[in-house]
């Protein structure tokens, strides 16, 4: 077993409220990556997934405090120091934003965002940044790169932009990238496209990814393991391929219902009743319990902890009940 | 570019022309005939008055006149003044120097200043931020001849370290006696100029290419430079246009307080002597100086911001 | 009383306390302006060459002035002038204003054009130059400068109302009215206007202030209020005074200035809903780690 690449233990995000008051948005998120493996991360808005990667780049909100540790390569990345803190983000991890519209400087052009870092930070001659940029813009299906680096992020689509962000990333060769929703700002018929080029590339060059999405068919395709969260916690971690098969916790059930099925002609989309609650809403007991059809009086009041199910990691008291029910129903 | 260039010129010389229009146009529609401020209390004879009116062109329809006067502005011209009978030229010339060095004074205390403020407020927020928010809020309500008469009163008359009116001979002579005309021309603006930085500065450090910058493992100074303040230009740029052009308005009233030979106390001691060509020519160059400063902060925002330069529209 | 009460507490809510203190503020000197012979304590035009540059006393209660004139009776006549001709200036602006910014953001098309153009060629005359230009032609007085700056200020005014009313245009709830075959006019008037009410009033009152400045600033070139009449500007004006050392007599008024102006444009901008300066808000308390875990660049130093 190599060393990890990433480790998250105990991760917490708490975030100070006008009044004066703390919210918790992220709640002892636990993780591992290995080198060149490819997590994915899963769950509805204010689930704490772009939280938890805010934290790995320790790019938070001012008002936000982080508590808990995340390693990089064994390194406390919330203990260092500013000059340390530029190194591991100019190569150590890179991230691909949701918008890349807003994620990338307007007014400058689309040459200048790609070598700024090699120029900034490593000292790369000008004309050599340039052709490096032109060679990646080239590997992420950009056609004519060197007319592209002399126009401006408001003259080429949003699709071929976040190829642009993808290549920024690709240019500095992290370990690690962080992919934060890359395709949901991005019309379908490209998201697909993109996605692959980004998969292709990090196996290629052998990077880790942890790839944020809502979308647990995204996820389940281009990750070796897939966590599932939920009000600022896990509560299913699996192996993509046994959680496509064998999906235990109740929200991964109702997520994976909620999604039309090509080969069934389904009757209807099971939707999962209520909308999704932030982890300072979440009450003493399983935070999915007023949600979910399978609870009980004793979820409402005992919180579940992450344990050990079918080779992963599932967060529900009832999950070995449910396993039972489900599989005899199956059958 | 060069679209926008040109249509900021047409914009800016159709501005100039029908500004010209008016002036000239207003100014003989005044009630009381202008000949009479040569004649004075005296009452002229028929054939005086007629020679009179014959030299100064009153004889001639309106439209012909304006464009004998436009065609003498255009070849340097500017008339006679009524007043003195020197060439109006003459008079402007002489004071126009004066007001352009004391706007040009004034301007430099407003973008070092303004800047300086407004950028610590942006990045230091908190009490200093409150402090300097609560300062700027005071003086940009402080108008220009309250300004004047606080200087005067504080540094001219009680401390004596600046002349309380005139200004002296020679440039450093000339520079002195400006220094407290220009810090009254510059108070308002100064806070004005750091309100807008600051927000323009806060605006953009909340953008997420700054995120995008920092993530990269980019130098804080690098991000700050190349990100937040290029990407904060443009609504500062805009903003010093406007004070530039105001500040010419102001040295109508400043120039008066402290007795500054430039064309702003020129205008007001003409509009008192009605000595129409004299007003005519200063309030055109105003006017001028007024348009050319917003003009040029839109041609400067554009080679700023890119995203304008193809836009072509102006509102 | 209840009613009462439960107004003043929206109103508290909604102005918060600068915007509060400057409404009592401006209230006051209205009160005083409006009951000026009631109020002060002498005849702002009395002169007494005996309390020539008098100091402070019960009798003056900021002293007098050159000719013995009571300044603080001066101060209070001189309100009813400074207040006056700004609000002349604002009502005449609004007048003519708020119909062709509506006309224009309600037809668009060459009409908008047509109308933005022309509020932009005014919009590039200073208004104190068009405002000496009209003083020249007319002669000094309040009334050319008013007229010179009410036309200065329709652009001011209507660039404002017409942005905020294209924005209520292209709303929905306009097409839907539109399509219950409600009328141009019921419509813009209605809805459309009484929408953008707040942001109206509130860039009013701010060009109130601006008007009361460009006013005070003619007055005190001698072009508007004439002396003796007791104006602000005025008697900001009163060189003679400044340079013999008489400080209060030029600096009160100046004072007096500034500050209505500062209460016109906070007031102004809580109207329009502008959110008020960080030091005014409270902020969320930090912790050691938020401090040491902070990346945002503007936290920097």
């Amino acid at each position: 077993m190599t060393a990890p690449l990433l480790e998250l233990a105990g991760l917490t995000v708490d975030i100070a409220t006008e009044d004066g008051g703390s919210r918790t948005l992220l709640d002892g998120v636990d993780l591992t990556l290995a080198p060149g493996e490819a997590l994915g991360l899963v769950g509805e808005s204010g689930s704490g997934k772009s939280m938890t990667v805010r934290a790995i780049t320790r790019l938070l909100p001012r008002a936000a405090t982080a508590t808990g540790t995340v390693r990089f390569e064994g390194e406390d990345v919330l203990a260092m120091d500013a000059g340390t803190l530029r190194t591991y983000r100019d190569g150590g991890v890179g991230l691909v934003f949701q918008d890349p519209r807003a994620h990338i400087n307007p007014t400058r052009k689309i040459g200048a965002f790609l070598i700024e870092a090699l120029v900034g930070n490593r000292k790369v001659p000008r004309r050599e940044a340039l052709a490096r940029a032109a060679k990646v813009l080239a590997e992420v299906g950009i056609d004519d790169p060197e007319r592209r680096l002399g126009q401006y992020p408001h003259e080429v689509s949003g699709g071929m932009l976040q190829r642009v962000m993808i290549a920024s990333v690709l240019l500095a060769e992290p370990r690690l990238i962080l992919a934060d929703e890359p395709t949901t700002a991005l019309d379908v018929t490209i998201q697909r496209e993109v996605v692959g080029i980004l998969d292709r590339l990090r196996r290629e060059r052998g990077m880790g990814m942890v790839f944020i999405t809502h979308d647990l068919d995204l996820a389940l395709a281009v990750c070796g393991r897939v966590a599932v969260m939920y009000a600022g916690r896990i509560v299913e971690l699996r192996t993509a391929d046994t959680l496509h098969e064998r999906a235990a916790h109740p929200y991964t059930l109702g997520l994976l219902g909620s999604r039309p099925a090509i080969d069934a002609r389904a009757e209807r989309l099971t939707a999962i009743p209520g909308r999704p609650v932030s982890a300072f809403e979440s009450g003493e007991g399983c935070a999915f319990a007023p949600r979910c059809s399978f609870a009980t009086e004793q979820c409402e009041t005992t919180p579940p902890t992450l344990a050990r199910f079918d080779g992963g990691l599932v967060r529900c008291s009832r999950v070995e009940e449910i396993h039972a029910a489900r599989t005899e129903a199956n059958a | 570019m060069g679209r926008l260039l040109l249509q900021r010129l047409g914009g800016l010389l159709t501005t100039l022309f029908l500004s010209s229009i008016v002036i000239f146009g207003s100014l003989y529609l005044a009630p009381g005939s202008p000949e009479n401020v040569i004649f004075g209390s005296r009452t002229p004879t028929a054939a005086a008055r007629a020679a009179v009116r014959h030299r100064l062109h009153l004889d001639q329809p309106l439209p012909v006149r304006y464009w004998d006067w436009l065609t003498g502005v255009l070849h340097g011209d500017l008339g006679t003044s009524m007043v003195t009978g020197q060439p109006v030229v003459d008079r402007v010339g002489s004071g126009l120097s004066t007001t352009l060095l004391l706007v040009l004074m004034s301007m430099i205390m407003v973008v070092v200043l303004g800047l300086t403020m407004g950028l610590v407020a942006a990045l230091l927020p908190g009490r200093v931020d409150g402090v300097v928010n609560a300062l700027t809020s005071v003086t940009v309500t402080i108008p220009s001849f309250v300004a004047s008469a606080l200087l005067i009163s504080v540094f001219a008359v009680q401390l004596g370290w600046f002349p309380a009116s005139g200004i002296g001979q020679g440039f450093a002579g000339k520079v002195q006696g400006l220094v407290l005309p220009a810090v009254a021309l510059a108070v308002l603006s100064c806070g004005f100029l750091a309100r807008v930085t600051r927000n323009a500065v806060r605006d953009q450090l909340e953008r997420e290419h700054v995120q995008t910058a920092l993530v990269r493992g980019l130098p804080r100074r690098t991000v700050l430079r190349s990100h937040v303040l290029r990407n904060a230009m443009p609504p500062i740029i805009t903003a010093v246009g406007l004070l530039a052009a105001g500040t010419f308005a102001s040295t109508l009233v400043v120039e008066s307080a402290f007795a500054v030979p430039g064309i702003g106390q020129l205008t007001i001691q003409s509009v008192a002597q009605k000595d129409f060509p004299v007003v005519q020519a200063v309030a055109l160059m105003l006017v001028a100086a007024f348009v050319v400063c917003n003009a040029a902060s839109d041609l400067i925002q554009a080679v700023v911001d890119p995203r304008l330069r193809e836009a072509g529209s102006t509102s | 009383m209840n009613s009462v009460k439960s107004t003043w507490k929206r109103l508290n809510k909604a102005l918060g306390r600068s915007g509060m203190l400057s409404l009592a503020f401006l209230v006051a000197v209205l009160l005083a302006a409006v009951l000026a012979p009631l109020v002060a304590p002498a005849d702002p035009n009395q002169s007494s060459l005996l309390d020539a540059y008098a100091g402070p006393s019960g009798t003056h209660l900021l002293g007098a002035d050159g000719i013995g004139r009571d300044l603080f009776s001066r101060l209070i006549f001189g309100a009813r002038t400074s207040l006056l001709g700004p609000a002349l200036v604002v009502g005449v602006a609004l007048f003519v204003g708020i119909p062709l910014a509506l006309l224009a953001s309600w037809y668009g098309g060459w009409v908008d054009g047509v109308v933005a153009r022309v509020f932009d060629l005014v919009y590039a005359l200073p208004g104190l130059l068009l405002a000496v230009l009209t003083v020249a032609l007319f002669g000094p007085g309040l009334t050319p400068a008013v007229v010179a700056l009410s036309v200065a200020y329709i652009p001011f005014l209507a660039r404002i109302v017409r942005a905020a009313a294209r924005q209520q245009r292209v709303s929905p709830y306009v097409d839907a009215l539109a399509v219950q075959g409600f009328g141009v006019l019921r419509i813009t008037v209605r809805h459309i206007l009484r929408n953008i009410t707040p942001v109206v009033v509130g860039q009013a009152a701010i060009a109130f202030g601006y008007a009361l400045l460009d006013l005070a600033s003619l007055s005190y070139l001698g072009l508007a209020v004439q002396a003796p009449t007791p104006d602000w500007g005025v008697m900001v004006s009163d060189s003679d005074a400044m340079l013999k050392g008489y400080w209060l007599q030029v600096l009160a008024p100046g004072v007096l200035i500034v500050l209505t102006v500062l209460a016109l444009t906070v007031l102004g901008a809580r109207i329009s809903g502008e959110k008020p300066p960080g030091y005014l808000r409270r902020r969320p308390p930090k912790t050691v780690a938020a401090e040491k875990n902070r990346t945002t660049v503007g936290a920097a130093a």
